[in-house]
């Protein structure tokens, strides 16, 4: 692929206090691209999303996006941030979708979705309210502009969450178990929202625990389990016909869990 | 002394008390918030002598800072103390004792904050200040109103230790009623009027708190 990377990391390593969590990570996701993260708990799929959106700081490797480069290894093997201004470069050039949403209590779904816009990007209220409008119609909650979080319920939470993310105009989306704290019949909203946004090639990294899900929407597959890749490839090979012992077992609970 | 004279020279007295406790909320309030943000700062140092301010303005009577503040000029410079100072130094006694509580206030509703709140703005771009001010502030001031009302209640009745540097406040002028007339009827106007004012504030905070109930978290 000659494309360039939105996000490339290299070689990442991150401890936290002696356990090292993360160990010699890369992974680069190419525009259009969707690649799901799949592992068990404590495999260090959430530490690598945080790490790829500057929650968490990595001891080594280098994390670019695009021509931006935010970390890089210097000649100890240390990671070293380039600053503030790459930092912030960056951040304009991704979303992030929490697990428990983190909307912004005190603002309307409107206001939650134009507000990073005008404030951050100092971009024309008229313009970003249009945009805003018409996205939180296209995640199915029109005429819920003027309500508080608190009046939704966590399926509209989390897609006016998704509805924010993606009124930066990110090139790339990273949802760190979506899901999660939703029940099966929220749980299908939100699925079909991501869904769509996948039909539409925008860029998305999913950390999930749904995997009938992660086949069918995402390209490419990663498995994780501590702190390693263990394995990855397109979704159907990994899902179905898995090649490590480790993703087969960890597979194998799942079909288990879904026949009952 | 007719009933109507009294009760001119206790409102006068009630315009100092007001005076007090208005001059003291528009100086603790945000100066609490500083000190809130100096006892939670990295900067080890800075946030260990907070502490200790705190601890001593909490800890120690605020008659005796009032007392101390008012006679350190004469004590420490060889100032003379006016009759305007009386009242400057009430108010910065006050302004520092309750700048102290309302510090601790305000600390205890930032940490009470989920960190998610952060995490979504740094995530969206928002700097350091406009989290602040944006997101964590207005979240912050709905969760500490109870704790607030209670503290500026109890100050309602607190500008009376004025009394002590003879500040003619309302209590010093119902006092100042009672000892020269021989009868007690100043202080129970002086107490109405406290009972009156509390209960106006108590209205004031209900109102806050009711126009801040548009969400819950």
């Amino acid at each position: 692929m000659t494309t360039q990377a939105v996000i490339s990391l290299d070689h990442i390593q991150k401890r936290f206090n002696n356990t090292e969590v993360l160990k010699d990570i890369s992974l680069a996701v190419h525009p259009g691209e969707v690649v799901s993260i799949i592992g068990p708990s404590g495999s260090g799929k959430s530490t690598l999303l945080r790490c790829a959106t500057l929650l968490e700081r990595f001891e080594g490797g280098s994390l670019r996006y695009g021509d931006v480069v935010v970390a890089e290894n210097n000649d100890q093997g240390v990671a070293v941030y380039k600053g503030k201004e790459a930092d912030q470069a960056a951040r304009q050039r991704f979303g992030l979708v929490f697990q428990n949403f983190n909307l912004f209590p005190h603002y309307s779904a409107l206001r939650n979705v134009m507000d990073a816009p005008i404030a951050v990007q100092k971009r024309e209220k008229g313009e970003v309210e249009a945009q805003a409008r018409k996205l939180l119609a296209q995640m199915g909650l029109e005429g819920k502009e003027d309500n508080y979080p608190c009046e939704l319920s966590g399926g509209q939470q989390q897609r006016v969450a998704i509805a924010r993310a993606l009124c930066l105009n990110p090139q790339i989306l990273f949802f760190d178990e979506p899901t999660s704290a939703l029940d099966p019949e929220l749980t299908q909203e939100v699925l079909k929202v991501i869904r769509s946004l996948a039909e539409e090639h925008m860029t998305m990294v999913i950390v999930t625990h749904e995997m009938t899900f992660a086949r069918d929407v995402s390209d490419r597959v990663v498995f994780m389990d501590g702190g390693v890749i263990v394995e990855e490839g397109p979704a159907q090979e990994v899902i179905n016909n898995p090649q490590h012992n480790r993703t087969k077992s960890f597979l194998s609970r799942y079909q288990q869990g879904s026949e009952d | 002394m007719d009933f109507v004279t009294m009760l001119s020279m206790l409102t006068e007295g009630f315009v100092v008390t007001l005076q007090i406790f208005a001059c003291t909320l528009v100086g603790a309030l945000p100066l609490g918030v500083l000190v809130a943000l100096c006892r939670m700062s990295r900067f080890t140092v800075l946030s260990a002598l907070t502490r200790v301010y705190i601890s001593i303005m909490r800890g120690t009577p605020l008659m005796l800072q009032l007392m101390f503040i008012y006679f350190a000029p004469w004590y420490v410079f060889g100032v003379q103390l006016s009759t305007e100072w009386k009242f400057g130094a009430t108010i910065v006694a006050f302004v520092l004792n309750y700048s102290a509580y309302f510090a601790e206030i305000y600390r205890s509703g930032i940490q009470s904050i989920p960190v998610g709140q952060r995490e979504a703005a740094q995530v969206l771009g928002y700097s350091r200040a406009q989290t602040f001010m944006k997101i964590i502030m207005p979240q912050v001031i709905k969760r500490i109103i109870p704790a607030m009302g209670n503290e500026i209640i109890v100050l309602v009745k607190d500008t009376s230790l004025a009394f002590t540097i003879g500040v003619a406040e309302l209590f010093t002028t119902a006092r100042a009623i009672v000892s020269s007339q021989g009868v007690l009827t100043a202080f129970i106007v002086a107490a109405a009027f406290y009972w009156v004012f509390t209960f106006v504030v108590e209205a004031i905070i209900a109102r806050i708190e009711k126009r801040l109930s548009y969400y819950h978290d």
